[in-house]
């Protein structure tokens, strides 16, 4: 089930995006559906990305990605808009953390950074550790066993069902049943 | 080869007798923390399909993030919390009022020197102030440690910060740290330990001690750490007599244990880099918008028209904080146009702060006392700016649409120029007004 190729469009941003400007501390305890959340994905950094982002696009950053709150809606709005990559110079650690544990990569990359520009289609190779993009083709080092067998599992919830043994139940929707 | 903090701490935490940085562990928190999110993160707990959080009296859950329900959906989401609270046993539960987790965690002393505190919220790096190893982390990972009592952390490489001297009258540790902050950047200690040393820190009062491990959030840091000492035991050894008397245990065992479980790095320990800080240079400082490292001194910002000033948060809402608005207020009115939000960390705090007569002061100036908690730091309730206004606060952070309106602004300052500026309407020297 291990994803090898994704390529998509990518969205460039500068360093020190914050989890503030990701998703909005307001939404924080307002917005429990995850079916919802797609729709503020980066609300306050790029009104347009919620509206036009397709699957598979790819999400470039600076230095510091995804600083400040803890909140993993931060990860979960960019996942549940369809991108399952990050590239940046370098991620702040729970972000980091909440990407990994919701089956999002976070590849650090700085040459690519620096190379890539709106809307080029950017291909990461997760098996050869590559980045390619329109003006050249950048390694990048590997994630590491522990943090690629969370990816494989899908994310940190379906590996521990692995590692329970609890597999075969039912997984409960997560929201408060439709009525936010 | 000495060993940091970090890696004393984080090979206790996971059973070794020895780690180094790089190195993954599995470790055993002794202090799982979660708050409002609480609720949402049973609801990730649900999905691992487990019935039972394996130890109950590791977890301390604080309603604080929007205190009392400001919403039906807010409301809902505290009822969830309650609800897991009963069902699982949660000794360690802190209603609505009681104050802002991590004070009053500390407070309560549920948190000792060298023990490590992992929670659902990135201000973890708090407990550094007692010498405790904690650290944030996701809502995913704080129910897998309700399953499974263990979470993997990589340990970190450290930072040494030194602080040699006494801080100038006016001069706080909110400005020293968002000195540092705006000297090497946001992520100035990405993913370190970051360790302060020095008697500088020893000059400091615990009060004063919280803010730096606090502010180091905003440095990128994994966590931070401050050497225990006296004033730190002796602080803990009141509060865990108070602990001892409602949990039904000896204090003086859990004293003793503060003192000797303790950890302190290696004088010969490995750092990637050491900052020397004289504090007698140093000078009131502010964080403009909309980034913690956009650091200027107090000076250059001087004049610039406030609408909201607001002094709380886990940062710089406590009694000495609250003491040092109160010298500027005092026999003084808030400036037309401009309104002042004044909310304690915690009930303790709140409480002192009225038998010492500083909310009759704040109420005199004109100023709003609001329930312990966090207010509007992140935009929740009760003080969400209009769009174009400027905020003038003490907390950590001032992010575009933090506080709930994306086209306002945020300042960053020290409680005594949060005061002096809603005094002024204007940013304000309080060494001035």
């Amino acid at each position: 089930m291990a994803v090898t190729h994704i390529s998509g469009r990518a969205w460039v941003y500068g360093d020190d995006v914050n989890t503030d400007v990701i998703f909005p501390g307001k939404y924080t305890y307002t917005i429990t559906n995850i079916n919802e959340f797609a729709q503020h994905a980066l609300e306050d950094l790029d009104p347009d990305f919620a509206r036009q982002v397709q699957p598979d696009d790819i999400i470039v950053g600076g230095r510091n990605f995804g600083c400040g709150s803890s909140r993993e809606q931060a990860a979960v709005c960019i996942k549940m808009s369809g991108v399952r990559v990050i590239i940046a110079k370098s991620f702040a650690r729970i972000f980091f953390r909440n990407c990994v544990n919701n089956g999002v990569l976070p590849i650090v990359c700085p040459p690519a950074v620096d190379a890539i520009q709106k809307w080029d289609v950017v291909t990461v190779d997760l098996a050869a550790g590559m980045v390619t993009t329109p003006r050249g083709v950048f390694e990048f080092p590997p994630l590491s066993p522990s943090v690629m067998a969370i990816v494989d599992a899908g994310g940190l919830i379906p590996m521990l069902r692995r590692k329970l043994g609890t597999e075969h139940l039912p997984m409960p929707e997560l929201s408060f049943g439709g009525k936010d | 080869m000495g060993k940091t903090f970090a890696e004393k701490a984080l090979a206790r935490a996971s059973g070794q007798t020895e780690v180094t940085a790089g190195q993954i562990v599995d470790a055993r928190p002794d202090r799982i923390l979660s708050h409002d999110n609480t609720a949402a993160i049973y609801r990730l707990f649900k999905q691992l399909g487990v019935d039972r959080v394996q130890h109950p009296e590791r977890l301390a859950v604080t309603l604080d993030h929007a205190v009392p329900a400001p919403t039906t959906q807010h409301a809902q989401n505290h009822a969830e919390a309650r609800r897991f609270v009963e069902e699982q046993g949660v000794k360690h539960f802190f209603e609505v009022g009681r104050g802002i987790c991590h004070q009053v965690l500390s407070e309560e002393a549920l948190v000792l020197p060298g023990q490590v505190i992992l929670g659902a919220d990135s201000h973890t790096t708090h407990y550094g102030w007692l010498g405790a190893f904690g650290a944030g982390v996701g809502r995913s990972e704080v129910a897998a440690l309700w399953a499974t009592g263990e979470l993997w952390l990589r340990v970190p490489e450290s930072l040494k910060i030194v602080l040699n001297g006494k801080l100038p009258f006016g001069v706080t540790a909110k400005d020293f740290c968002l000195k540092l902050i705006g000297d090497l950047g946001a992520d100035g200690g990405l993913y370190a330990s970051v360790e302060f040393h020095g008697d500088g820190i020893y000059h400091l009062s615990l009060e004063s001690r919280m803010v730096i491990p606090n502010m180091m959030a905003e440095f990128g840091a994994k966590n931070a750490w401050l050497p225990p000492d006296e004033a730190v035991f002796a602080y803990l050894a009141e509060r865990l007599e108070r602990r001892s008397k409602r949990e039904n245990q000896s204090a003086q065992d859990w004293a003793a244990v503060a003192r000797r479980d303790a950890l302190y790095p290696d004088a010969d320990a490995r750092y990637v880099a050491t900052h020397v800080y004289d504090a007698s240079t140093l000078e009131p400082m502010i964080a403009k918008p909309h980034r913690v490292d956009n650091v200027a001194p107090l000076s250059a910002v001087r004049g610039t028209r406030i609408q909201q000033a607001f002094l709380g948060t886990c940062t710089n809402g406590r009694l000495e904080d609250l003491a040092a608005a109160c010298e500027v207020l005092q026999g003084k009115q808030i400036a037309r146009g401009t309104r002042m939000v004044v909310i304690p960390a915690s009930s303790e705090v709140l409480q002192e702060a009225t038998r010492r007569g500083y909310i009759s002061i704040f109420l005199e100036a004109g100023a709003v006392i609001g329930v312990p908690g966090c207010g509007p730091c992140m935009g929740n309730h009760m003080g969400i700016p209009a769009p174009n206004e400027v905020t003038i606060s003490s907390a950590n952070r001032n992010f575009r649409g933090r506080m709930g309106t994306r086209d306002s602004e945020i300042y960053l300052a020290s409680p005594a120029v949060v005061a002096a500026s809603a005094v002024a309407g204007y940013i304000a020297d309080p060494r001035e007004v």
